[in-house]
């Protein structure tokens, strides 16, 4: 995510430069190999040690060269190394191969090198197959040399059984459109917008409110002294300065049609509505502090959250008599049976409010009820200068909370069970400060609706892959920053908001770009126009054409193969996991499969010229 | 050729969690029984009652599902739609004398490598417990004429040499 930011600046940097150094790499044009019989080639790999350590690869290589459709079968140190890439070209060409099976690594890191090497011999890239021997077996099963010879040769098994049916796809290309749709005009949506602005990419910034800011807006200080509002009215002035930047306030987007590259989208002002086109699309609705229900909060004045508290020394507003006494009570309302996650910044914000409180009221004493303190990173600085300046800092445990009461005269009474001593302590404080939860937004499932992207058990959004593709969700082209994703603080906001622009610009950037070809098709023939395919998608890519049969529309297509299972005429298939593919596997895995595949069979509807009806037609 | 003595289970594993967990307990080096064999999907939701039938009428002795966490799924709601089936599957496979325990539905995150394995060790010592597939002997029929074709198997690297 760092990276990523850090290349957003430096893209900004180079925005002038940008397509001026390219070389495009030119491949052999595709044999086409829908009348030959499949002639499987099957590298196995070593993987130095790794693999052959543990697996006997030569006995892999003699158990899969009796296989049917297999005609070559052999064994390398690194099948990744250039030189046996070489190789493996060289013999596609000497064999006349037509399928190729790596058996080595993850198909999640490597598909995509060995996919190259097959366009590089003039092979469709969907020809190859991989069987993870080392991840999945000889790391597993060390111990084991035996068992993990044969479940390798099982695993190549497999292969070989899909591989048999794999069938040459054609990827589409769309046409880019290269602006950008942010929806949420606080940091994370002003940064975003501003680090793509500023590489040369138009951008919608929405914002549902009267002005942008969000919730930095009751933000004051950040825990090194940096003061948010001047940061944030800069902001602001360069957003609404840019002149490639739109901001849309009091809107809403209301509507999201088209997929990566070629957005179409609807935003409403008031009655009035504007249709814009883009490529990419930003959620950075942000969160907002959850109002406590308990401990008294809304009942007394006394009792605030930390969020409050920091608004009233900013603006010196908080008067404490002499020799006050400022509870502050950690966790409230999170880390809960019903809200098990930790808000992430309250800690630091507690500490740096107590430390803040100290030294405007040194003669007051500030207590700091926890379950457990993380002050993350290098704030734990502040957490023992807090300690230092004599903070006091007192332990419960999750099961003993502490009790609460407000007498008829506004007093705050609390008592709690110091977990480290277990004596209970009596409190009478002036001020009780609670450390609020930060929530979803309320209308998080209206946007989660118009995307159809996720949200998590916690209200929040949730990333296509937490390590991965931090800033990205599932679909294409849909990406995620600052809080509307998790609690975080104000610089990772920031970092994150970089990270996406960085991420967006590697779709914007270009004039077209390829999309996946493992997407579903719907043979008309057999669709009954039931509309259980149009239901079932989670993007809305069936739909019913001219004709009343259901079309995949493959742009929006993710291939998760959903309707395919769920269509009751089986007239969908998924490409690249058709019924004949996942059963030839199983079949193979099990010897119980037919002898050698033919020529031509499990090509596709469209690939072995059957025509459309007749009355379609005109 | 002795597959045939071994157990055999197939992980049929969603790409985005379940097969990158399975992954992960291989970086972690952690050890799990030889058994299982995974299978690739773009998603649980791919994963028809048929495939399931399929593979136990072909005598594999058990079937471990694995998906995204429920409401964590990549493609929204597909491992519900998983789910679904496979309690449809189990209910056949009682029906016909197979029994329910030969098929499991699992769920769990990309991150979840150890879960993984732990896993694998439940499935296998669950079906170890109900012992081989009483549909294997079809299986075994057809190994023992493989087993016939190793003379092959060398010609054919002796001619890949030449």
């Amino acid at each position: 995510m760092q990276a990523s930011a850090a290349a957003a600046r430096a893209m900004s940097l180079l925005a002038p430069a940008r397509g001026t150094c390219i070389r495009t790499k030119v491949y052999p044009p595709q044999r086409d190999v829908t009348d030959e019989p499949p002639r499987i080639g099957v590298f196995i790999c070593h993987c130095g040690s790794n693999i052959a350590s543990v697996v006997d690869v030569e006995e892999v290589v003699r158990r899969t060269a009796v296989l049917p459709n297999v005609v070559l079968a052999e064994h390398n140190i690194y099948t990744c190394a250039d030189d046996t890439q070489d190789t493996i070209k060289d013999k596609i060409g000497q064999y006349r191969l037509n399928r190729v099976i790596v058996a080595s690594c993850t198909p999640r890191t490597h598909e995509a090198i060995f996919r190259d090497t097959l366009r590089d011999a003039g092979l469709n890239p969907y020809l190859l197959e991989m069987a993870n021997i080392r991840d999945q077996c000889s790391w597993v099963h060390s111990a084991a040399p035996d068992s993990a010879t044969r479940k390798a040769a099982d695993l190549v098994r497999m292969a070989v059984g899909r591989a048999a049916r794999l069938v040459p796809l054609t990827e589409d290309t769309v046409t880019v459109k290269g602006a950008a749709l942010i929806i949420g005009g606080g940091v994370a949506g002003m940064t975003a917008a501003l680090a793509m602005a500023d590489q040369g990419f138009p951008v919608h910034l929405v914002e549902k409110s009267e002005a942008l800011g969000g919730a930095a807006r009751d933000l004051f200080r950040t825990l090194d002294g940096l003061d948010v509002q001047a940061f944030l009215a800069e902001t602001i002035d360069r957003v609404i300065g840019h002149p490639r930047i739109t901001v849309h306030l009091h809107s809403h987007v209301t509507q999201v049609e088209g997929h990566v590259g070629d957005f179409t989208s609807v935003i409403t002002t008031g009655a009035k509505t504007r249709q814009v086109e883009h490529g990419v699309v930003v959620v950075a609705t942000g969160a907002v502090e959850g109002k406590p229900t308990t401990f008294g909060y809304g009942q007394s004045p006394r009792v605030i959250t930390q969020r409050d508290l920091s608004g009233q020394l900013a603006r010196g507003e908080l008067d404490l008599p002499k020799g006050a006494t400022v509870a502050m009570l950690q966790c409230v309302e999170q880390r809960t049976a019903d809200r098990p996650y930790c808000s992430r910044v309250c800690c630091t914000m507690a500490v740096q409010n107590a430390l803040a409180v100290r030294e405007r009221h040194p003669d007051a004493r500030v207590v700091v009820l926890y379950r457990d303190m993380r002050t993350y990173g290098f704030r734990e600085i502040a957490y023992k200068k807090a300690r230092q300046a004599g903070v006091l800092f007192v332990r419960f445990d999750d099961d003993a909370p502490p009790g609460f009461s407000l007498g008829a005269d506004g007093a705050i009474e609390l008592t709690v069970r110091d977990a480290i001593v277990q004596r209970d302590l009596l409190m009478r404080p002036s001020v009780l400060v609670l450390a609020a939860p930060i929530v979803g937004q309320h209308d998080r499932q209206e946007v989660s609706d118009l995307l159809r992207i996720p949200i998590n058990a916690d209200g929040f959004f949730l990333e296509a892959h937490v390590k991965l593709r931090p800033v990205d969700f599932a679909s294409e082209g849909l990406f995620l920053c600052g809080t509307a994703h998790a609690p975080k603080f104000l610089s990772e906001t920031i970092s994150q908001a970089s990270a996406v622009a960085a991420r967006a610009a590697s779709i914007l950037s270009r004039q077209t770009m390829p999309i996946g070809a493992q997407i579903a098709r719907v043979d008309p023939d057999k669709c009954v126009s039931c509309m259980t395919c149009v239901h079932v998608c989670p993007y809305l890519a069936p739909i019913v054409g001219d004709d009343n049969k259901a079309q995949v529309q493959p742009t929006v297509c993710m291939g998760c193969g959903s309707c395919t299972s769920e269509c009751p005429a089986k007239a969908i298939t998924l490409h690249h996991y058709t019924d004949a593919q996942i059963l030839g596997a199983i079949d193979r895995l099990l010897n119980a499969g037919p002898g050698p595949v033919g020529p031509g069979e499990g090509a596709y509807l469209e690939q072995v010229g059957v025509a459309r009806p007749r009355w379609t037609e005109g | 050729m002795d597959t045939d003595q071994e157990l055999v289970i197939l992980a049929l594993c969603c790409h985005y969690c379940a097969y990158a967990a399975a992954d992960m307990a291989g970086s972690m080096r952690l050890q799990y029984p030889g058994s299982v064999r995974v299978l690739r999907f773009p998603c649980t939701s791919k994963i028809e009652v048929n495939y399931l039938l399929t593979a136990f009428e072909r005598g594999i002795d058990g079937i471990l599902v694995a998906g995204c966490l429920e409401g964590g799924c990549h493609f929204l709601e597909g491992n519900l739609r998983a789910r679904r089936r496979v309690e449809r599957a189990k209910k056949l496979l009682d029906e016909i004398g197979l029994g329910a325990g030969r098929l499991e539905m699992f769920n769990l995150s990309s991150a979840e490598g150890p879960r993984f394995a732990e896993i694998a060790t439940e499935m296998h010592e669950r079906v170890v417990e109900l012992g081989p597939s009483p549909l294997r002997r079809g299986r075994e029929a057809v190994l023992a004429g493989v087993a016939g074709m190793a003379s092959l198997a060398e010609a054919v690297i002796a001619g890949e040499k030449t």
